[in-house]
Parts: C-alpha cells; structure tokens; sequence
C-alpha cells in the first residue's frame, strides 16, 4: 500500500488546504495523474500521484489544511488486493468530535483562540485525545472553505511566503552577485527570421532562448545548479529551471520547467507558454512547484535593465535578465548600434565562488550568439 | 463581421490574457501594454486568440501597428476589409 501525502510545494511551504478531492475510494490511477487540487499560500496546485493502483482510503476532508508530509490518501499498487471494499463511510475520516461545551485544549491554545476570535468547539485537534493546540487553532483560522481564496487573502497569503522564503535566503544564504552584457544581435536576426517563417501560434519569444541558454550552461557549470541540504551542496543530475512568473493579482510563482536542457528551441517555448498560462490561470502542478534546480527572473519587459536576484533556497544560484537596450559597439573598427541585455548571477558563496559564476554567465553569453545551434 | 464584432472579438481576447480588467476603463488611444501590464507572453497569447477569432495572419514586423485598442481594431478591419463604423470608444 503506497502512503500519497501532502507534498512540499516549495521551501516555503509549511502546510496546504486539501481544496478538492479529483478521486473518490476505488478509483483507477496512473502515475503522474492528477487526484487533488491543494491550495497554499501562493496558489492552486494540482498535485499528481506517483503511484499506479487504486485509491484505497481517504484521510484528509476538503477544506482541511494539514501539514506537509500529513497522509491525505493510501493507494492501494497493481495486484494488491484491497483491505476492504471502499465504501461511503471508509472514505472520509470522522468529522471534528463533539467536544461538548468545554473543549479540551492546551491554555496556550485557548490564549490563541481568544486572541483570533475562535470558537473552540468548532476546532478539530490534533494532539493527544483529540486535544487543540496553538496550530489547530491557527490552522482552524487560515483554513480556507473550498474553494478560490478571496484575491485580498491570497495576496496577503502569498507575500507572507515570499518573505518567509526570501528572509531564510537572506539569512542563510552568502550571496555574491556577477553581471555582464550580453550582445543580443545575432538572437533578434535570428528570431527576426525564424518567426517571420512561422504563424503567430509558434513563435518563439526571445525569454525562451535566453532559457535554453542558462539550461545549456548549467550543464558546463554544475555548481549553479542542485541544493543546499544538511549542510552540503547536492548537485542536480537533472536542470528542471525555475521560472518567475508574476501573477496578475500580484505576486509571484517559479515552477519549473522540466529538463530544460533536453528540450529544443520550440518544444521549450511551448511548455513556457503553457506553464506561464496555466500559472496565471492557477492551475499549476505538484511536480513543477516542488523542484526546480536554478531559477531564472526576466524583468525585461518592465523595462528593467538589471535585476539583483534573491536566491529561492534551497537552490543556489538565480539568473536575472533585464530589457535589451541599443548601445554603442565596436565592430571591425566601426561603431554600430547593437541590442544589449544585461545578464545577472546571484549565486551561493557556499557552494562556487566568483570565478566559476564568471564561467556561468560567460557560457550563457557564448550560447547566446549562436541561436541556430540551440 | 461588422466593425463592432472585430471590437467583441478583441474584447474577448483581451479578457482571456487579463480577465481583471475593467475594459471601460481602457483609453482606447493608448498603449495596451502600459494600461494593461502585460508582458511579452500576455501579448502573444493576446495575439494568438486575435489570430485564432480573426483568422488573420498577423507577422510580427506588423506589432508595432498593435499597441492601442484602436489600432488593432483598425488593423483587423483592414485585414477584414471591413468598413469602418464610427470611432472606437
């Protein structure tokens, strides 16, 4: 019997709310299928099951929100036989209990709910015998109904990540910072071309190939890509990149591009556009929000010209791209306008130092001038 | 088509790409891409459903001519050959 739990949805994740169920007791599912809709702080996630079999029991109600790594669902494997026919009153756990008039809470946990307004009876606990604690009461506040968050709640919901996120970076991680310009010329010809040879639903956006680039170069440079864990660093035998993505309500995501660095020129720009898409649309998946190995900011198009880049941990390393701007080059003895991005590396002191970031961002500028081999 | 359901149409595919916005409040004279904060995905994806409700070919050395609600209406209608009906408001 495989254990389905709530999954970390990045590191600044603590607990999410089971939102919907997509499956019920008995049914059939394929690795990689989606069986849950989990909301967090920042977004909806459809969260994918990796295991095939049969859904055997379901432990977590919607609308409940529960720590990561609680057991939301067991999953009975191919050939398995079933623990006992799935029926109406197996598939749910027992709702809150009645705790009568007085319910039996830590005084730290009553403290809490006079403070938040709670009504104790109301709270469904979690400790020994069913006792509250400070968290079942917090939980019980910022447990969601099902259902779409209020745009004001998510977006408060999703700078309290980001900040948790970005404080633990700031705090744990020695950031050193690199930049260099980048001659966008032979790109924009490039592209100028291809794109003229495609119709408007295949066309390939310059973010696309800057992607492929830093996939490319990640591969020259592994240092810039895996985690800081326990310690050590754990490079990533896969470059799944992360991409910024800000939403319209405000803030932001950066789920991953999966295998960057094996996907072409084309094949890359259509998961960008449906992973941009779906983001916005919240309907990310588990598996994207769970673990890219380098993450990569593009602020162009808000006409910044250089981005200083906070690194999303435990990753190590972050790539920041401003707008392209024309400025004086030297060609051959002359002086010719030339479209110029700015490429910026914040990296982790624990894990590369100076030299091996120059590397980085020189391989990106390399692979840069040769688009037609990307 | 009639100039006013190029203007529906564009509407549509405004609402696919920024569904928040309230489009009465859209000058029509300016930039889409300032009003709006769309990005460079935001105006592909804009374009695509342009393309996919229009069946116009539209090439990118022409995206210059897109930049405001009147412009691509005007540039549709010109696509379409449909004649004009009165200003966009």
């Amino acid at each position: 019997m495989a254990e389905f739990r709530m999954p970390s949805l990045g590191a600044d994740m603590e607990a999410g709310t089971l939102a919907k169920w997509l499956v019920k007791p008995g049914d059939a599912v394929s690795r990689g299928d989606i069986v849950a809709v989990v909301q967090t702080e920042k977004a909806d996630v459809e969260v994918e099951v990796f295991t095939s079999g049969a859904i055997e029991k379901i432990h977590v109600r919607e609308g409940d929100k529960v720590p990561v790594g609680t057991l939301l669902a067991t999953v009975r494997g191919e050939g398995e036989a079933a623990a006992a026919a799935p029926g109406p009153s197996a598939a749910l756990p027992a709702p809150a209990p009645d705790v009568g008039e007085r319910a039996r809470a830590s005084p730290a946990a009553r403290r809490r709910a006079e403070e938040l307004g709670v009504d104790l009876r109301g709270v469904r606990g979690t400790g020994p015998k069913g006792s509250i604690s400070v968290a079942d009461v917090e939980s019980a506040v910022s447990a969601a109904p099902p259902g779409p968050a209020p745009v004001s709640e998510r977006s408060a919901g999703m700078r309290r990540a980001i900040a948790a996120a970005m404080s633990r970076s700031n705090r744990e991680i020695p950031h050193y910072y690199l930049g260099t310009e980048i001659d966008l010329t032979a790109t924009q010809q490039w592209l100028a071309v291809e794109n003229s040879k495609r119709p408007v639903t295949e066309r390939i956006l310059p973010a696309a190939l800057l992607l492929r680039c830093v996939a490319l170069a990640a591969g020259e440079v592994p240092e810039m890509n895996g985690f800081w864990v326990d310690g050590s660093f754990r490079p990533s035998s896969v470059v799944h990149l992360g991409v910024a993505i800000s939403l319209r309500e405000g803030g932001l995501v950066a789920p991953a591009l999966h295998d960057a660095d094996k996907k072409g020129l084309e094949e890359l720009m259509r998961d960008l556009r449906d992973l941009v898409t779906r983001a916005r649309a919240g309907t990310l998946r588990s598996s994207e929000m769970s673990d890219p190995t380098l993450t990569v900011t593009n602020l162009g198009d808000l006409g910044v010209e250089t981005v200083f880049g906070v690194i999303f941990p435990p990753q190590v390393a972050l790539v920041g791209f401003g707008k392209a701007v024309e400025r004086p080059r030297l060609r051959q003895g002359t002086v010719v306008p030339a479209p110029m991005v700015t490429a910026t590396l914040a990296a982790d002191h624990r894990v590369s130092d100076g030299h091996r970031g120059g590397l980085f961002l020189a391989a990106i500028d390399r692979f840069a001038q040769r688009p037609e081999a990307l | 088509m009639t100039e006013q359901e190029l203007r529906d149409l564009v509407s549509r595919a405004l609402r696919k790409i920024a569904p928040e916005v309230d489009q009465s409040k859209i000058d029509p004279g300016e930039s889409l891409r300032d009003q709006l904060d769309i990005d460079s995905m935001d105006f592909l994806n804009f374009l695509i459903a342009l393309h996919d409700a229009v069946e116009v070919d539209i090439p990118e050395s022409d995206y210059p001519r897109l930049s405001t609600l009147r412009s691509i209406v005007e540039y549709l209608a010109q696509k379409k050959g449909v004649a004009p009906a009165g200003p966009v408001r």
